[in-house]
């Protein structure tokens, strides 16, 4: 009896030293996972500028959902940047559970500069890991009285062009390759027309934000620029809510198909054992009720019945692909946006 | 002491040179110049700065109150007044600590210490953020080993610490030594021939009459650490409530199109920098009316 108080009290004192020790990692790690009651879960989404309100209204649904099927309390911990800077961070040891991000050579990166995901990715989850598609408008002010109809009235002289920065923003990738593809077709393919083309397009863009938003505000809250090359659920945001009246889309003969994936990162959601969730968290995402907010969001939906009920907020538009007209994002990145690539040679600040 | 006495001497003797009138400046000039500073202060100081507030309140007191009362504001506010916690006390005692080894003793290699203090002046903020990513980062010297053993610096608090620290190094070093220096050693010299040890030396002798010094810079460099953007964006990882600081959260809810939000946060950073000014004056004023106080009765006890 004796015997086994002592032995309790031994287990006893090295509990509480564990938990001394565990207070102190604690305190020393402060950004501690969260994880510690199994009732509660946390994970840390890594996403790119514009999709603030819609993760912000999908955590809100996936949270009740988790939660009826499985009694767990979820939060959704969320971080917002340029999807190249946020990418970069994720190498760099930001611990995302999933990124959901602007283009997929991004996640690329991150299989490949940080192992933190194996190179195959984007076949774990339907339609290339992409809940979710956009594509590429111009937006101007109201009554447009600069006249911009298409791609070609960008590179007129006078018209002020707002786009983010290729380094650092994904949409901005996805704007560079529509004017690009717009201008192949022109031309009947000639690359060397194409390149002439988006340099004298980036000569009239005065300023490049470091993401789609701050390209946005430059363009709507401080009313530089005549046009701003936009993400459609951006544009559509700004019409609908923002600056109701004060300005009108454009729809250009030709666009990108814009595809953002998502997709878990393994090494961080395996060292914090939230698998699970954040596997549920992406596919709850192609559910009736997550494609229905992200066509609320103004992001065209992959579900037929949801994308039949919204087909009245998205214009019809010609369509390339990336993978068809660019061979792939990880061909586009090292033609393009490399060091040295085609943007470095046709954009000359100032 | 003796300068102070020598210039208040010369300022009882300036009226008489400016009545002259030769020696000063026609009264529609002066004007210009006053007027040109004064419109200079209220376009690039006062009209930002009440732009700031009416931008706040634009959607009256409730609107400003939930930008404020927001969980990730509130967290913003806890994690700056966490980090300038400890960013400012630890800077107090290393500029103290080298504004006396600096400023009252002679070695080898003093100068190097000097600009090595200034370092971080010198350094863009968002280099020395990238310094700790290159060190603490999952690509880079220490980072990988810390990450497996559950110990993160980087995107959590203690890089956002660590950085904070790191761009307010100089503050309090820099203003303590030129009056530390400008004292000399008589003092101490004669504190230690009556038989005071190096600790008494310090506190009673060296640390008083430094203390206005000391306040200021503790003041600059509590301000530094509160409005701090480059170097702590850089090793944030901007994750909402958990690492975001007052500056990260503006800019945050301001690309939300939280526009009042953003600016009531804005208003209370801006709140903090008049407090840190009054207090400066105040500090001023004292210590003006403390040596005033020794001079007029220099001989009581």
């Amino acid at each position: 009896m004796a015997q086994r108080t002592r032995k309790e009290k031994f287990v006893a004192r090295l509990i509480s030293r564990r938990k001394a020790l565990l207070a102190i990692a604690g305190s020393v790690a402060a950004f501690a996972t969260r994880t510690g009651a199994a009732s509660r879960v946390s994970i840390l989404n890594v996403s790119y500028d514009p999709t603030r309100e819609l993760y912000q209204g999908y955590n809100v649904a996936f949270g009740k959902y988790w939660k009826s099927k499985t009694g767990q309390d979820v939060t959704v911990e969320q971080s917002h940047n340029g999807s190249g800077a946020q990418a970069r961070a994720v190498i760099d040891g930001l611990p995302a559970d999933v990124v959901t991000l602007a283009l997929a050579y991004d996640i690329d990166a991150i299989a490949d500069k940080a192992k933190l995901l194996p190179e195959n990715w984007q076949s774990r989850l339907p339609e290339n890991s992409t809940p979710y598609t956009s594509t590429i408008v111009l937006l101007v002010r109201s009554g447009n009285p600069k006249g911009i109809k298409d791609w070609d009235d960008l590179v007129r002289p006078g018209v002020s062009v707002i786009t983010p920065n290729p380094k650092t923003s994904g949409g901005a990738r996805w704007n560079f390759l529509g004017a690009w593809a717009y201008a192949l077709g022109r031309s009947g393919g000639s690359k060397q027309h194409a390149q002439e083309f988006v340099a004298r397009l980036y000569k009239n863009v005065p300023v490049l934000d470091s993401g789609a938003r701050g390209s946005t505000n430059t363009f709507v809250e401080r009313g530089l620029g005549d046009v701003l090359i936009a993400w459609e659920n951006e544009a559509l945001l700004v019409t609908h809510n923002l600056g109701r009246g004060k300005f009108q889309i454009v729809v250009p003969s030709i666009s990108i198909l814009a595809e953002p994936p998502v997709t878990w990162v393994d090494k961080n959601v395996d060292r914090k054992g939230a698998k699970a969730v954040a596997e549920e968290y992406l596919k709850y995402l192609y559910s009736q009720e997550g494609q229905e907010i992200c066509a609320q969001h103004f992001y065209r939906p992959r579900l037929q019945s949801v994308a039949a009920k919204y087909a009245w907020q998205f214009p019809e538009v010609k369509l390339v692909t990336v993978d068809k007209q660019f061979g792939g994002w990880r061909s586009a990145q090292q033609t393009f946006f490399a060091d040295g690539g085609v943007f470095d040679e046709i954009y000359r600040p100032g | 002491m003796a300068t102070s006495l020598t210039w208040t001497g010369s300022k009882s003797s300036g009226p008489s040179f400016a009545a002259s009138g030769a020696l000063t400046e026609s009264a529609s000039l002066r004007w210009i110049l006053i007027g040109t500073a004064l419109v200079f202060l209220s376009v690039f100081l006062f009209l930002p700065l009440a732009v700031v507030f009416s931008s706040a309140l634009e959607r009256g007191i409730g609107a400003y109150l939930a930008g404020i009362r927001d969980p990730d504001a509130l967290s913003a506010i806890r994690l700056t007044l966490l980090a300038a916690g400890i960013a400012v006390p630890l800077n107090m005692v290393f500029g103290v600590a080298a504004a006396w080894a600096l400023g009252k003793f002679d070695f080898i290699g003093k100068s190097i210490l000097i600009s090595l203090i200034d370092l971080p002046f010198s350094v863009s903020p968002v280099v020395s953020g990238f310094i700790y990513v290159l060190m603490f980062g999952l690509q880079g010297l220490l980072g990988p080993w810390l990450i497996d053993h559950g110990i993160r610096i980087i995107f959590a608090v203690p890089g956002i610490i660590l950085a904070t620290i790191f761009v307010t190094f100089p503050f309090v070093a820099r203003e303590l030594l030129p009056t530390v220096q400008a004292q000399g050693n008589d003092e101490e010299e004669a504190a230690v021939s009556l038989g005071a040890s190096g600790w008494q030396t310090f506190w009673h002798v060296t640390l008083p009459n430094a203390r206005w010094a000391l306040i200021y810079g503790v003041i600059l460099c509590n301000a530094r650490a509160m409005g701090e953007f480059g170097a702590v964006s850089v090793v944030s990882g901007h994750i909402r409530g958990l690492t975001n600081t007052m500056p990260l959260h503006i800019e945050v809810v301001y690309d939300d199109y939280q526009f009042v939000a953003a600016f009531a946060v804005a208003s209370l950073l801006a709140l903090l920098g008049l407090v840190t000014l009054a207090v400066k004056s105040l500090i001023e004023w004292q210590a003006r009316r403390a040596a005033q106080i020794a001079q007029a009765g220099g001989g009581e006890p």
